[in-house]
């Protein structure tokens, strides 16, 4: 199991010379590399065509949806038009797109969803980074026992199906409802909470596989000098951390960006729901609106999109400690 | 406890002895967040769901087994574990090898970031979102989704369709107006007999005007008779200016160009074949004696591909002398396989990436003794690589595992009938959730099934203490 290529960061690495060293074993191999170059070609386009397709139908008036392949807009480029994000993002549901579709579409909703989405996301992504990291900190510096009988609880918890507590988590929410007077079902924080638990497993796990790479001694001749915890975990574990929770966090980020099961049972319904909701509502809801969801789709891989190419290495190092999820 | 042995101590060593103990109730202090969360929101519901699982579908009053019992002898769970079966065993498979070929064949090129990033992007983006990609590119219309316009090309090199395809529900008799009457096999043929230097009239109706248009089609102009040949006319029997005058060609009704059509002798054999001009016009030459009926041949109305309807209710199912249950369990729903291909275009950048992380920790020194010995690179691959790479290749597989059983998103946005449990694309999540909280409530039922999918994720649980608690 030496070679298993989870966690240890070092991979990330050794990941970036791979290409290299298969190059200079390549020369000696000499395949025919033209083939190898135009079936990888053609597999990248391909792969390509999915996203491009949806590209495309959110630039192209609404009504010509049900008339033609987006493929037209190759020999009839001026079909190309901003007028479904603008309807999207200003039109009421009166206004009536080209091709006599009706918007169907309550205003400013996709705003909405997008405040929505960051609102969940945020607070989660921030809540599961800096929990993980806490509990992290208690299970590789502590002195308590069981430790690694808590560590090994918490790797159990990370293939636990999030559906074996939905139901139970509702009821939860609606009796601190009836005895707090604070019901976090339909709420934000409700979502939130459920995210944060849910993503805590996987954060301790790759959190606490980066601690143990921190020489011990540090902390120790931390506590010899007269350190607290808390500045220990502040001034020296979290600086030295800084990478393994910016993969956790952007993890988490997209994670949580992309979740429909959880928002849809708790926000299921509510005025206020995240574009994933939204998207399935206006898809599962009502017909002939495909503008609308393809635009939609677009405006909601956006944000995730900048997120992974302005970190794309600490997300992928992120996904790779997390191959068990 | 260690509190106990250090009030034993004295002096400074007890002092710093006592920091130590504050060391140790600090350090069990940060656990206290995380400890409540793990213990409020996932252990303690797991918990209550094994419990609720033996109750009623109010959680009123228990019930013992009866909930599993029914998930294993009703159609519709069972629908749902036919669903995740196939899943399981499609689905790991195929994209573990599919991440293996393109980890391994993305070391041979230059632009193997470009490459990996390509494939890697829709991990990104929302299974939501990518569902509803895929429900265009499998449009019925091959006008519309690329998926079928694929098929339809493919299909129409190999069974052209014919000039006048019919419509739906649309027979070539139908097509029959003046002249001509219903012949063998989807065939129509001339009404009356003719003979050498003589003339047949063939009105036919139905047919789409813009099918004509796009045909290039002209007024139709009776042909000339000519000595030793059998000439004829072959038109659109309906003017808008004259609708009651049939069999009449009038001006304003357009010849069928390009309509195939053979020479029959009374034997029914055929004696030759010719085409019509623009006009509707043909002409057999030289014909003989005769006499000969004109035949409009089937292959004029052959339909082209219309579409499958990849997100719809067909099956494909082994064998009808089975019983209706078993054929239903037994079958392989389309919708299954448009959405473990639409799957695959999500996850194979994942396998990719690991697979090439594993490739890339490797040691290469074994693959090039191989090739020293004289290994092909197929040998090398399959005897070397493959077993080097076995453990990255079981976790890729044993993730992928893991993560179809739970699968949700992309079955609720692309399946059909999955709004209610025993929709034919339905899995155990979905049903957990449309129990739990759709239509259906049945509290009991959908913790029986959430206890299932959480027995179903067990020995992967197990695989990964064995596998982290090794290290």
């Amino acid at each position: 199991m030496t070679t298993t290529p989870v966690v240890t960061t070092p991979l990330v690495v050794q990941e970036a010379q791979g290409p290299g060293r298969g190059l200079s074993l390549l020369k000696r191999l000499r395949p025919s590399r033209l083939i190898v170059n135009i079936v990888l070609g053609a597999i990248a386009l391909f792969w390509l065509v999915p996203s491009l397709s949806m590209m495309i139908i959110s630039f192209r008036p609404a009504g010509l949806f049900e008339l033609s392949g987006w493929w037209k807009v190759f020999t009839a480029p001026s079909q190309l038009t901003f007028q479904n994000y603008k309807e999207l993002f200003t039109g009421g549901s009166s206004t009536v797109l080209g091709g006599g579709v009706p918007s169907g579409l309550a205003p400013g909703s996709v705003l909405d969803a997008l405040r929505t989405s960051l609102e969940i996301s945020i607070p989660a992504t921030f809540l599961v980074t800096a929990i993980a990291s806490l509990t992290a900190y208690s299970i590789v510096f502590g002195r308590w026992r069981g430790r690694n009988a808590v560590f090994l609880t918490i790797v159990g918890l990370m293939v636990v199906p999030l559906q074996v507590a939905l139901i139970p988590v509702a009821s939860l929410y609606k009796d601190m409802g009836s005895a707090f007077g604070w019901n976090p079902f339909g709420t934000i924080t409700g979502v939130v909470i459920f995210h944060v638990a849910f993503g805590l497993p996987f954060g301790v796990f790759l959190m606490r596989n980066f601690y143990t790479g921190i020489p011990t001694a540090l902390i120790e001749a931390g506590r010899i000098d007269g350190a607290g915890e808390w500045t220990l975990f502040r001034r020296v574990v979290i600086p030295l951390g800084i990478a393994a929770a910016a993969s956790l966090a952007i993890f988490q980020f997209i994670w949580v960006w992309n979740d429909l099961l959880v928002a849809l049972v708790f926000l299921g319904g509510d005025p206020h729901v995240p574009l994933t909701l939204f998207l399935y509502d206006q898809e599962r809801t009502l017909a002939a609106n495909f503008w609308i969801v393809s635009t939609g789709s677009m405006v909601s891989i956006v944000v995730p999109l900048i997120v992974f190419l302005a970190f794309q290495r600490h997300f992928v190092r992120g996904m790779l400690a997390g191959a068990v999820k | 406890m260690a509190v106990v042995a250090v009030d034993q101590q004295h002096g400074p060593a007890r002092r710093s002895a006592r920091r130590q103990g504050q060391h140790h109730l600090q350090s069990l202090v940060f656990l206290v967040p995380g400890a409540v969360l793990l213990l409020a929101i996932v252990i303690w519901p797991a918990i209550a769901t094994i419990r609720y699982s033996f109750y009623n579908a109010t959680a009123t009053k228990a019930v013992g087994l009866s909930n599993y019992k029914s998930l294993f002898s009703t159609a519709d769970t069972l629908i749902a574990f036919r669903n995740n079966v196939i899943w399981v065993l499609v689905f790991p498979f195929i994209v573990t090898v599919i991440g293996l070929v393109f980890a391994v064949l993305s070391e041979h090129i230059r632009w193997a970031t470009a490459f990996k990033i390509v494939i890697f992007l829709p991990i990104v983006f929302s299974v939501t979102a990518s569902s509803l990609v895929f429900t265009q590119i499998f449009q019925l219309d091959p006008h519309v989704g690329v998926m079928n316009a694929i098929v339809q090309t493919v299909e129409d090199y190999f069974h052209p369709p014919g000039a006048y395809p019919l419509s739906a529900g649309q027979t070539a008799a139908s097509l029959a107006t003046s002249g001509v009457v219903a012949g063998p096999n989807g065939t129509l043929e001339s009404g009356l007999e003719v003979r050498a230097g003589g003339t047949v009239r063939m009105g036919l109706t139905g047919v789409n005007p813009d099918t004509l248009t796009v045909l290039g089609a002209r007024p139709a102009r009776l042909p000339t008779p000519s000595a030793g040949a059998v000439t004829g006319l072959v038109w659109r029997d309906f003017s808008v200016s004259n609708p009651s005058n049939v069999s009449g060609v009038l001006p304003g009704e357009d010849g069928f160009p390009n309509l195939h059509l053979a020479l029959l002798r009374s034997d029914g054999s055929i004696a030759a074949t010719t085409t019509t001009d623009a006009f509707g016009r043909f002409i057999f030459s030289n014909v003989g004696a005769g006499p000969f009926h004109i035949q409009i041949q089937a292959s004029n109305f052959t339909q082209g591909f219309s579409g499958t309807f990849w997100l719809g209710p067909q099956s494909l199912t082994p064998t009808s002398s089975l019983s209706q249950t078993a054929q239903a369990l037994l079958s392989v729903p389309l919708i299954d396989i448009s959405m473990i291909l639409a799957y695959l275009w999500i996850w194979a950048g994942f396998t990719m990436v690991i697979v090439a992380a594993g490739l890339a920790a490797l040691d290469r020194e074994a693959q090039e003794a191989a090739h020293v010995d004289g290994a092909t690179e197929w040998q090398t691959f399959r005897r070397v690589t493959i077993p080097m790479l076995a453990p990255v290749l079981t976790v890729v597989f044993v993730t992928m595992v893991i993560n179809v059983l739970k699968i949700f998103d992309i079955v609720v946005n692309l399946g059909i009938d999955t709004s209610q449990p025993g929709g034919q694309s339905s899995t155990l999540a979905s049903d957990v959730y449309y129990l739990g909280f759709g239509g259906g409530v049945h509290t009991g039922l959908a913790s029986a099934l959430a206890v299932m999918l959480f027995i179903l994720v067990l020995p992967a649980m197990l695989f990964n203490l064995k596998r982290i608690s090794g290290k």
